[in-house]
């Protein structure tokens, strides 16, 4: 449908590409040790170091190493891991699944909580019910989120022995068991913010005047409540769920090494203890483009929802 | 004499505020007539719409309804959701002031349409096409069939009070409740609105209340009147009678206040002050606070609306000083 303005969008990653590769090139640079001696440690000779150091490229002046990287960038290629001597776009493709994997899981058990919960307290407001929701959900806001990954653990993972404490599984079935923790405690978090907003839009729908006609219409409450009420709540929330998916993809970081799950989160922590430059240049640019295509389905989504929406 | 379609008995909306209880409606009784035109008037906060609202107990709680609203055999302010269902949309349909709040932003109107058309009359798919492109035809939109695809926002003031009504008569109701449906349209628009509502009732054999603050509207439209003030019916009476001879103070006063045309042309004369309170009213007649023919008997108790002549009801303990007006219904009408 909007072929156009789909190109117009990607088309202005690039730009954005360019200042993510030239911001996490320095920021790297600027993080203080290097890969060498990390890597080879305190007892490493001068001379083993410079040696090292002229194999990896790291003697050259920083705008050159900047150009190779570019050029790097240019052919496709991320370059090599460091530490692992496994190319970036390989390891990359290994762990990111795992992490779509959690963040999609995340984000259903979010929805999945905040529509129900949202629907019921917003029906109820002003009562009891509503007064419970929405304080459980102000604590789960408040708390951090390693924090509720840690009680979970605790309680659901060692003391019950419910669930896994880590790890990720073999087939579809046993990541949905492994990663139920970790999706849980970011889906929690997730549907603490959306049960907020999606209560209050349902509130001002349900005071809207084609509400009213709708029942006039002699339509049933629950054909209501779907249809006509639920269709235009949703329209405000589907741009803060966009927002917040991109930031889970990010929280996966904190989660992945909570659980131990070998998503792309626990491989840019790795490779920041590491200094290992290459893998964080290509994580932070994976990331990049990841976040700016949720935003633009995030839009789309919005558009078909909303058929006021001018997409420009 | 034919049995009346809707019977309306004792109908009393209160309205909690925080300032109080808001007594909106106070003991509304009418008949109905089956294919009748009643127009229901008075000006904001007089109580006509909610009375409207009510009819199919449309208002939520905490909003309080109380006596009967009889059509059918059945008291439609205590039947079941379910049964009450039937009614409203399927038997008696209503139509709001503004289109653009009232339809659905986010639906298509063929969708909007067809919701009524499965809910009362069991039909989907292409039936359901071909019936919501022929009712949009009805209401005089252009190239119905490709419409049913447009939203609301697409359709122009006029256009959606044309959908609108479409929307209402899919069911084929017997009683069209109309909400100051020509309020939100310009003065063109508003003419060819209610020449469809007269042209869609007479082939659709319908009844309509229409509620309006426009005398105009009413001498156009209707065969009866019933005027609103503070909650309760004042007067009603033929759309003929009341033109010619107002019976109840307020009438004549709301008469006074229109602007008469061509050589008619002579100066207005507002009604002075406000509506009343309904939080906290006085003893006696509503309108007295306001009223240039006030006497004491005014004020003892609030006159009880009486047979004044055949067919003529008024609730002012001064009817019968009140002078004939030289204004017909077609003069005021333009």
């Amino acid at each position: 449908m909007h072929t156009s303005y789909v190109l117009r969008r990607l088309l202005q990653i690039i730009p954005l590409f360019l200042a993510v590769m030239v911001l996490v090139f320095t920021l790297v640079h600027l993080i203080p040790g290097d890969p060498v001696s990390t890597l080879l440690g305190d007892r490493a000779t001068p001379d083993i170091v410079a040696r090292a150091n002229k194999e990896l490229g790291l003697d050259k002046p920083l705008l050159v190493q900047f150009g190779l990287f570019v050029n790097q960038l240019l052919h496709g290629n991320l370059g090599e891991s460091i530490n692992l001597k496994i190319p970036v776009l390989r390891l990359i493709g290994e762990r990111l699944p795992v992490t779509l994997f959690l963040t999609v899981y995340a984000a259903v058990l979010g929805v999945a909580m905040a529509v129900p919960l949202a629907m019921l307290a917003a029906v109820r407001r002003n009562t009891w019910v509503d007064a419970v929701i929405r304080a459980v959900f102000q604590v789960g806001l408040s708390l951090p989120v390693f924090y509720v990954a840690l009680q979970l653990l605790t309680l659901l993972g060692a003391r019950l022995g419910w669930f896994p404490i880590g790890g990720y599984g073999e087939n579809f079935g046993e990541h949905l068991f492994h990663l139920f923790l970790p999706a849980l405690t970011l889906g929690l978090n997730l549907a603490a913010i959306l049960v907020r907003t999606l209560r209050n839009s349902i509130i001002e729908v349900l005071t809207a005047e084609y509400v009213d006609f709708a029942r006039a219409k002699g339509l049933r409450g629950s054909v209501i409540m779907t249809r006509h009420v639920l269709r235009n709540a949703l329209i405000a929330t589907v741009t803060l769920l966009g927002l917040n998916i991109g930031a889970l993809i990010g929280g996966a970081v904190i989660t992945e090494t909570v659980f131990a799950i070998p998503g792309v989160g626990r491989l840019m922590v790795d490779a920041i203890f590491g200094r290992d430059y290459p893998v964080i240049q290509g994580l932070t640019l994976m990331f990049a483009l990841i976040v700016s295509l949720v935003f633009l389905a995030t839009d789309l989504i919005h558009a078909r929802l909303d058929p006021r929406a001018e997409l420009s | 004499m034919t049995a009346p379609l809707l019977k309306v008995r004792d109908l009393n909306v209160r309205i909690p505020t925080p300032g109080g209880v808001l007594h909106a409606v106070r003991g509304v009784n009418f008949d109905l007539m089956p294919g009748e035109m009643l127009g229901l008037v008075g000006e904001s906060g007089s109580g006509k719409s909610v009375t409207l609202r009510s009819l199919i107990r449309l208002h939520r709680p905490p909003i309080q309804m109380t006596g009967t609203v009889e059509y059918g055999g059945k008291n439609l302010l205590d039947s079941s959701e379910s049964k009450l269902r039937d009614v409203r949309g399927g038997r008696i349909s209503m139509i709001f002031q503004e289109p653009m709040s009232a339809l659905n932003p986010v639906l298509t109107v063929g969708e909007q349409i067809g919701e009524n058309l499965r809910e009362h009359k069991g039909l989907r798919g292409k039936a359901a096409q071909d019936r919501a492109a022929e009712l949009l035809d009805l209401t005089g939109i252009p190239s119905p069939r490709a419409r049913l695809a447009d939203y609301p926002h697409q359709f122009s003031g006029g256009m959606r009070q044309r959908a609108m009504i479409a929307i209402a008569l899919a069911s084929e109701p017997q009683l069209l409740l109309a909400d100051e449906p020509t309020t939100a349209l310009d003065v063109t628009i508003q003419d060819q609105i209610l020449r469809l509502l007269l042209r869609l009732r007479e082939e659709m054999h319908m009844s309509v209340i229409l509620v309006t603050h426009d005398l105009g509207v009413v001498a156009q439209t209707c065969d009866r009147v019933a005027v609103m003030y503070g909650g309760r019916l004042v007067e009603t009476a033929g759309v003929n009678d009341l033109f010619h001879a107002p019976k109840h103070a307020y009438t004549l006063g709301l008469m006074r206040s229109l602007p008469g045309a061509g050589e008619h042309r002579r100066p207005l004369q507002p009604i002075p002050g406000g509506p009343p309170d309904l939080r906290s009213l006085p003893p006696g007649c509503p309108f007295a606070p306001r009223c240039e023919y006030v006497t004491d008997d005014c004020r003892v108790g609030e006159p009880p609306l009486l047979e004044v002549a055949p067919g003529r009801f008024s609730a002012c303990v001064h009817y019968s000083e009140l002078p004939a007006l030289k204004s017909t219904p077609e003069e005021v009408g333009v």
